[in-house]
């Protein structure tokens, strides 16, 4: 599971208000390599929830991403490599994502999240 | 047609056997590829390059998921059974993959994705599969989780196979209620095979871009503009000419002739068949048959009676010299 996929998830269960941004628990990260598109980070940057991803990646164990951006940055080539790293090539192979007010864990095993919830919480 | 939805639940019915099945199966293949262009196309993606960010509901293996690679899209596949999410892995495709069920609402961020794809996945909503399982909620909560998550003015296309009528406007109904605008286009309905239904939403009120596209093989307008000016002329007169008898077409010696088989042609053409393309040489007489035809019967006779009497003067003309 990458780092965009994370960026995107929210937790689901019945009740919560706010279930954005889940916590990770790492067992296992990996890196695979992804084209880089200039594009598509610069489409995705408006949508990325910064704090999230800033703090996911710092968990995961790349502590490069500045705490603030503005869209000036994008014309830097460094923040853009920086981000494409985090963003697509870091995967959560094995570890958790928490619910941040029930503190339910969703497992994920071999890179899937298992999102399915149980009966009570739908 | 088979329809797993009526004999287990998704995530039982493709176990691990099923799933490598399904995989690999070349016909299923070339289908879900075929299935997932026109979906692709029906999304009508702004044709700028850049690449968006998708959902495929129901991915599977990640067949549908493959497409949107290929068309440099990035994707997070979602599905209910676990084998189908494995093979995906072993096939190594690009988007990222999730454990979930449409039914119990999609668990995502709000207005962060571009648009959504689904191939033959939605019809499983309609059964109820779990005791605490019931259909209308469960359309409900996809619809509209499905709803919140797409972007404004972004595309969702959710091609179906609903059982029947009834199923077919449950699930329209639900998406209409959830605030999508849209409808339902249907590819080639001529054909019962090739039949296949989309149903494209858009996010937000109706408006000129949200209008639904047209079917395929539908008034003919896969074919060639002629053919099809062509085509409302003979209905015109289908309907005029109600009253004449049946079976107005003779067969004769030449066949049912180039008009039927121009007609024919046209009806497979409109029932989305694979049909060469019309020339000259279409309908043509073989050359046995323009021979016969050339040479009628009774002087064919007489030529042959001709020969005969002349074999005979010669014979006696050889048997008078010796």
């Amino acid at each position: 599971m990458r780092l965009l996929t994370h960026n995107m998830l929210s937790s689901n269960i019945k009740g919560v208000a706010n279930g954005f941004p889940l916590k990770i628990e790492v067992v296992k990260v990996v890196e695979k390599e992804v084209d880089f598109n200039i594009d598509f980070l610069k489409n995705m940057f408006h949508k990325v929830e910064w704090k999230a991803l800033a703090e996911a990646s710092t968990t995961m164990g790349y502590a490069e991403l500045p705490e603030n951006v503005d869209a000036a940055m994008l014309d830097s080539d460094d923040f853009l490599h920086k981000f494409h790293h985090a963003l697509l090539e870091l995967h959560l192979e094995e570890g958790a994502l928490v619910c941040p007010e029930t503190g339910r864990k969703f497992p994920v095993n071999k890179g899937i999240p298992n999102m399915l919830l149980h009966e009570d919480e739908v | 047609m088979s329809r797993p939805e009526l004999l287990a639940p998704p995530e039982i019915f493709y176990n691990d056997d099923e799933a490598r099945k399904y995989t690999s199966s070349s016909r299923i293949i070339d289908i879900q590829t075929q299935l997932s262009e026109r979906a692709l196309e029906l999304l009508a993606l702004p044709d700028d390059g850049v690449p968006r960010l998708l959902l495929d509901i129901g991915c599977g293996s990640g067949l549908s998921g493959e497409t949107l690679t290929e068309h440099g899209h990035q994707w997070l596949g979602l599905d209910i059974s676990e084998s189908m999410l494995d093979i995906a892995l072993e096939r190594e495709v690009e988007g990222d993959l999730m454990l979930g069920d449409m039914g119990q609402g999609l668990g995502l961020r709000s207005g962060i994705l571009d648009g959504a794809i689904s191939i033959s996945a939605v019809q499983w909503l309609c059964n109820a599969d779990k005791s605490c399982h019931e259909p209308r909620i469960r359309l409900k909560a996809f619809f509209s989780s499905l709803y919140r998550c797409l972007g404004r003015g972004a595309r969702a296309v959710l091609q179906i196979y609903p059982e029947n009528l009834a199923q077919r406007e449950l699930i329209l109904g639900f998406a209409m209620r959830a605030g999508f605008s849209g409808g339902i286009v249907v590819d080639y309905p001529h054909s019962s095979k090739r039949r296949k239904e989309y149903l494209v939403l858009t996010c937000g009120p109706p408006s000129l871009s949200t209008t639904t596209p047209d079917g395929k093989g539908e008034d003919g307008e896969s074919c060639s503009d002629e053919d099809s000016s062509e085509d409302e002329e003979n209905q015109t007169v289908c309907i005029s000419d109600r009253r004449r008898p049946r079976k107005r077409q003779k067969v004769n010696k030449k066949g049912k002739g180039r008009d039927w088989v121009l007609r024919k042609k046209e009806q497979m053409r409109k029932k989305g068949n694979a049909v060469p393309a019309d020339s000259k040489y279409t309908a043509q007489l073989q050359h046995k048959e323009l021979k016969l035809l050339l040479i009628d019967r009774s002087e064919k006779q007489k030529y042959s009676d001709k020969r005969r009497s002349s074999d005979c003067l010669k014979i006696l003309a050889q048997f008078c010299e010796t």
